[in-house]
């Protein structure tokens, strides 16, 4: 693991500790967050025939980084009335919240924060902070459309996290382990041994498993979606209802924090896809370190695939984003509860009796 | 309980039937022009900003006055003899000096009526349409080329000339 490999390295438990924390951030989560709203922005342009930006640099690649600059200049504003202590924590809290998720998410077979047993579990306890984070906001900004916007989202999280562990538990059930380096490690290399044809066992469950893992499927990337608070859910934000939401009154800094959480969320709910669904950080089509005999490139190339899948489904939630209007909030409920609730529930019990076979 | 699996079939097909449109959107090339650099191409009779050749002006003044909104002013002064001002481009012989032609085009409604009237064609629409300003009064545009000095010499000739003129019927 890469927390040993720093032991090894320095000697120092801090020095290691320390950084095995900050890799992901800087190795990963920042320029994520970069490419990520650019990649948002040029999806949502083309999409609309439009070009999206196209000044700073190529065909705009370095409009995020002005973007980012032009934040940090920026005059961080508290109003008067707001409640100081809660208005500063909240966006520090989210994006904890979002970020100590990433602790326990396996990049590759060598690259993994912390290898915890209950992996899935820390992972949707924690970003139970989110929550917080968001409705703290909400009520120290001292803002009717800030408010409402939080108890929105407070609402909707609360109502799609119960489809989310349905079909977590699912999943849970049938490979028997919540370590999410397990599950990846579970779902060895090539895609028909991954959790969505039916794991890597060649029998009768496996084939018989194949269209509720779909379902299950579709239903945690609707529900997800759903957490994430993006179109079509994104009514705790909507610009044209609420302003835009809790961070209606946030700018400068304290804005960036909520806009690095929301794009580091987007990235935590599609690697968890990816390692429930989609074999985690394993090829799909074989490694090619193993046919050239070349041991250090595996895990350069599970970085690859994990990177490389975990985008692809950032891709597709802009892709809905920019082809759904947003759900009216008795609409949203009525998805939650009278549909994917039921089925994910049905979808467990299912998956549990093919389990027994 | 037939309702609600058809709304679930209804939902995943139209989400769908939605991707492959936004998805074929997504390669179909853009319809933006990249305004600064890249321009639309103008109409063959588009009419902007005017402009005035003064070599041809015969300071005539029709312009001015075929204008709807005032925004012409002209002003000239009668040569004396022995001035040789010029002849146009079409064989006119100038006999006054133009010693002011201002177009705000503040006022100016691009109606290009000022631009048949006149005897020269020296008056006409240009296809320059990016002439903003920060203060208005840049927007009126002086098209006469004689410096205030000029003008006051001419104004003096005439003067003198027309003094001179007294005096000899005067005398005679």
């Amino acid at each position: 693991m890469i927390y040993d490999f720093f032991y090894n390295l320095t000697g120092s438990v801090i020095i290691s500790g320390t950084v095995v924390a900050l890799l992901p951030l800087f190795a990963f989560i920042l320029p994520f967050a970069l490419f990520a709203v650019l990649l948002e922005r040029k999806v949502a342009g083309h999409m609309q025939d439009r070009l999206g930006p196209m000044r700073v640099g190529y065909h705009g690649i370095l409009q995020t980084v002005a973007d980012i600059i032009k934040l940090i200049q920026k005059e961080d504003i508290i109003a008067k009335d707001n409640d100081k202590l809660f208005f500063n924590i909240a966006p520090v809290l989210t994006f904890a919240g979002s970020y100590a998720a990433f602790a326990v998410i396996p990049f590759s077979s060598i690259f993994l924060g912390a290898d915890i047993d209950l992996g899935i579990f820390y992972v949707i306890a924690v970003t139970g902070l989110v929550v917080a984070g968001i409705l703290m906001a909400g009520w120290a900004s001292n803002n009717k459309y800030s408010l409402l916007g939080a108890m929105r989202s407070a609402a909707q999280i609360v109502s799609y996290e119960i489809p989310t562990i349905l079909i977590v538990l699912s999943i849970v059930m049938l490979t028997g382990t919540m370590s999410l380096y397990d599950l990846s490690e579970n779902q060895t290399a090539y895609f028909w041994n991954w959790n969505i044809f039916g794991g890597p066992n060649l029998d009768i469950q496996k084939f018989l498993l194949i269209p509720f893992m779909l379902i299950g499927f579709i239903i945690i990337y609707i529900s997800t979606l759903a957490e994430v608070n993006r179109t079509p859910f994104d009514i705790p934000e909507a610009e044209s209802e609420l302003v835009s939401g809790y961070h209606t009154e946030y700018s400068g800094m304290k804005f960036a924090m909520f806009f690095l959480a929301e794009y580091a969320n987007m990235f935590a709910v599609s690697a968890i896809l990816v390692i429930l669904f989609f074999g985690g950080y394993q090829s799909p089509l074989g490694y090619l370190g193993n046919t050239l005999n070349i041991p250090w490139l595996i895990p350069i190339e599970q970085f690859f695939w994990f990177i490389f899948k975990g985008i692809f489904f950032v891709f597709v939630q802009m892709w809905l984003r920019w082809t759904l209007p947003r759900l009216r909030v008795d609409q949203l409920m009525t998805a939650s509860w009278k549909y994917l609730i039921p089925i994910a529930f049905v979808n467990l019990l299912i998956i549990g009796v093919i389990s027994l076979i | 309980m037939k309702q609600y699996f058809n709304n679930i079939f209804t939902a995943l097909v139209t989400i769908l039937v939605g991707m492959k449109v936004t998805l074929r959107h997504l390669f179909t090339p853009s319809v933006t022009i990249q305004y600064p650099d890249v321009k639309l191409p103008l109409p063959e009779r588009e009419r902007n900003r005017l402009y005035v050749n003064m070599d041809d002006c015969i300071g005539c003044d029709q312009c001015a006055r075929a204008c709807p909104v005032n925004c012409i002013e002209i002003e000239t002064v009668k040569s004396v003899p022995g001035e040789d001002l010029g002849k146009t481009s079409n064989g006119k012989k100038k006999a006054l000096w133009v010693t002011k032609f201002t177009i705000d085009f503040a006022k100016c409604c691009y109606c290009q009526l000022c631009v048949f009237p006149c005897p020269t064609e020296c008056i006409y629409m240009t296809d320059v349409y990016e002439f903003s300003e920060y203060d208005r009064n840049n927007l009126i545009y002086n098209f006469s080329t004689l410096t205030p000095e000029e003008r006051r010499q001419k104004l003096e000739n005439l003067e003198i000339y027309n003094q001179e003129k007294e005096s000899k019927k005067g005398v005679s």
